[in-house]
């Protein structure tokens, strides 16, 4: 076995590999709820439409994303075999219930874990698998009077099924046809166990992350009695309080919308 | 707590070895001073068995006095029972009241099989201690202890991780059954001082290869470890533990350069 394979197959090499995906994944978190932080502009999904064209065009973006599924891939992946090597290190389990103190989240991080998979499936093919790979988006056109800057919007049916996104300029109107991504995520979060779903998934994203981050840290051994404190706050406040109720927000926000419509 | 003497209802796991099955045998213990010691406790409770000409439970032990590591016993969900900082010596029956039920059990883990009863093989800890958890010395003449300046701060975590006594409690309240907080403590003693400096990165390679060769389960930083261990070992070792084996492993040198060669 050369030293490589080595070390990513020892205990602590199997750790590293968990808290380096799961701390790429935490960025991503961030860099996921700025850009759908657009969801919250009342321009019909203009801008929201406008980035999510660009992020499935852009290559680095591209590059990026692949880097991505394949973390959540490793990190399920190797969560799994340390959990069966977890098991397989006690074949006799202690009859009383177990009392040492332990934080909740700590010891059901494979629980959290699993709802997070199930919900990251059932996105993707909602909306990403559905963006890139069928049909199924409609489009929208969004004509801007540059003289005012007013927008309006109209769906369109492009000729082709492969069109993906135009902008021409005439009579000082800007037209601009895309795959309106907005309608589908609208369509989706008035339906309320949809939304549901969405909001338990996000305490999971909590509580996962409750522990996850600061535990990323341990494992990678970067504690100190200076910033040790500085991580527990940004993985509490940040990653298990601002993030989630922002995710949970925009299927919350959505579904009032659509009740009062 | 209890002044009086106290009668309690044991529940503890017989097994007669590794290969067969245990279970859970129900015994009485009448007239128990809230002063006795949990040990002495189960001391009462075999005099009992013996007049009975009945085997007598098995439990480990030997200083009765908190500082070699030999007992055990998980009691009532708790490794040395349910008070902070102490072993299972250290435990005195004035922490249970008159009437109540112990559920006592052996440490459980894959790399630590019974023996008998309570009594676990522990000989894992001492297979990675001996993997690596040493200071190689020349001998001759003594050296002057006060001949190394070493700062108070690494001395006092160099002590501290030192007070370990392997016992193995931290692997009992582990949910994953890990010894890392074992393992780490014991990389932590010696690689902090400057006598351990030149086996530091060897010696955390070795230690972690053989924890792992005896089938411990993977740390999650739950922090059950700590909060059962009877010297309080800090989970700080955990991530000094693998702050050098990730260095040892990518930065440090094992062996020297050779000449490029076909030049």
């Amino acid at each position: 076995m050369s030293e490589f394979k080595q070390t990513f197959n020892s205990s602590l090499g199997k750790k590293l590999i968990m808290a380096l995906t799961g701390l790429f994944l935490c960025t991503f978190l961030i860099v996921h709820l700025g850009g759908n932080l657009l969801l919250f502009r009342d321009d019909d999904g203009f801008g929201f439409n406008m980035y999510a064209n660009f992020l499935t065009h852009f290559p680095p973006i591209e590059v990026i994303a692949y880097l991505l599924y394949l973390s959540i891939l490793v990190h399920a992946v190797y969560a799994l075999i340390l959990t069966i090597k977890n098991r397989k290190a006690r074949p006799v389990s202690y009859a009383s219930v177990n009392k040492s103190p332990a934080t909740w989240s700590s010891k059901n991080m494979g629980l959290l874990g699993s709802i997070l998979l199930l919900f990251i499936v059932i996105h993707m093919s909602d909306f990403w698998f559905a963006y890139k790979y069928s049909h199924k988006v409609a489009y929208k056109e969004y004509r801007t009077d540059l003289a005012t800057d007013k927008t309006t919007s109209v769906d369109y049916v492009p000729t082709s099924p492969n069109f993906e996104k135009s902008v021409t300029t005439e009579n000082n109107i800007e037209v601009v046809r895309v795959k309106d991504l907005h309608a589908r995520v609208a369509q989706s979060f008035s339906n309320v166990l949809y939304v549901i779903f969405y909001v338990i998934a996000m305490f999971a994203v909590s509580f996962h992350l409750l522990h996850g981050f600061q535990s990323a840290f341990r494992t990678l051994g970067w504690v100190h009695r200076k910033y040790t404190p500085v991580v527990y706050f940004i993985g509490t406040w940040l990653f298990a309080v601002i993030i989630p109720i922002g995710f949970a927000a925009m299927p919350v926000v959505y579904l009032i919308q659509s009740l009062n419509k | 707590m209890s002044t009086g003497n106290m009668n309690l209802t044991l529940k503890v796991w017989r097994q007669k070895n590794a290969e067969t099955k245990g279970a859970f045998v129900t015994y009485k213990a009448e007239g128990i001073s809230p002063d006795m010691s949990f040990l002495e406790m189960l001391d009462v409770v075999n005099e009992s068995l013996i007049l009975k000409n009945e085997e007598p439970i098995h439990f480990d032990h030997d200083c009765r006095e908190g500082i070699c590591g030999m007992c055990s016993l998980y009691i009532n969900g708790h490794p040395h029972g349910p008070k902070n900082a102490i072993t299972t010596c250290q435990l005195h029956m004035r922490t249970f009241h008159d009437g109540e039920i112990i559920v006592i059990e052996p440490w459980r883990a894959a790399a630590f099989p019974v023996v008998k009863d309570l009594a676990v093989d522990r000989s894992a800890f001492d297979r990675i201690q001996q993997a690596g958890g040493f200071v190689s010395v020349n001998t001759g003449v003594t050296i002057d202890a006060n001949a190394i300046p070493i700062p108070k701060v690494i001395a006092d975590e160099a002590f501290n991780s030192a007070t370990c006594i392997g016992c193995g409690a931290c692997v009992a309240a582990c949910k994953n059954a890990s010894a890392m907080l074992f393992v780490s403590a014991k990389v932590t003693q010696l690689g902090m001082l400057p006598q351990g400096q030149t086996e530091r990165y060897s010696r955390v390679q070795a230690m972690v290869a053989q924890m792992d060769e005896e089938g411990f389960g993977n740390c999650t930083n739950t922090g059950a470890c700590e909060a059962e261990c009877p010297k309080e070992i800090k989970m700080t070792n955990i991530s000094r533990m693998n702050n050098d084996y990730f260095s040892a492993k990518l930065f440090r040198e094992e062996a020297t350069h050779e000449h490029a060669s076909g030049e």
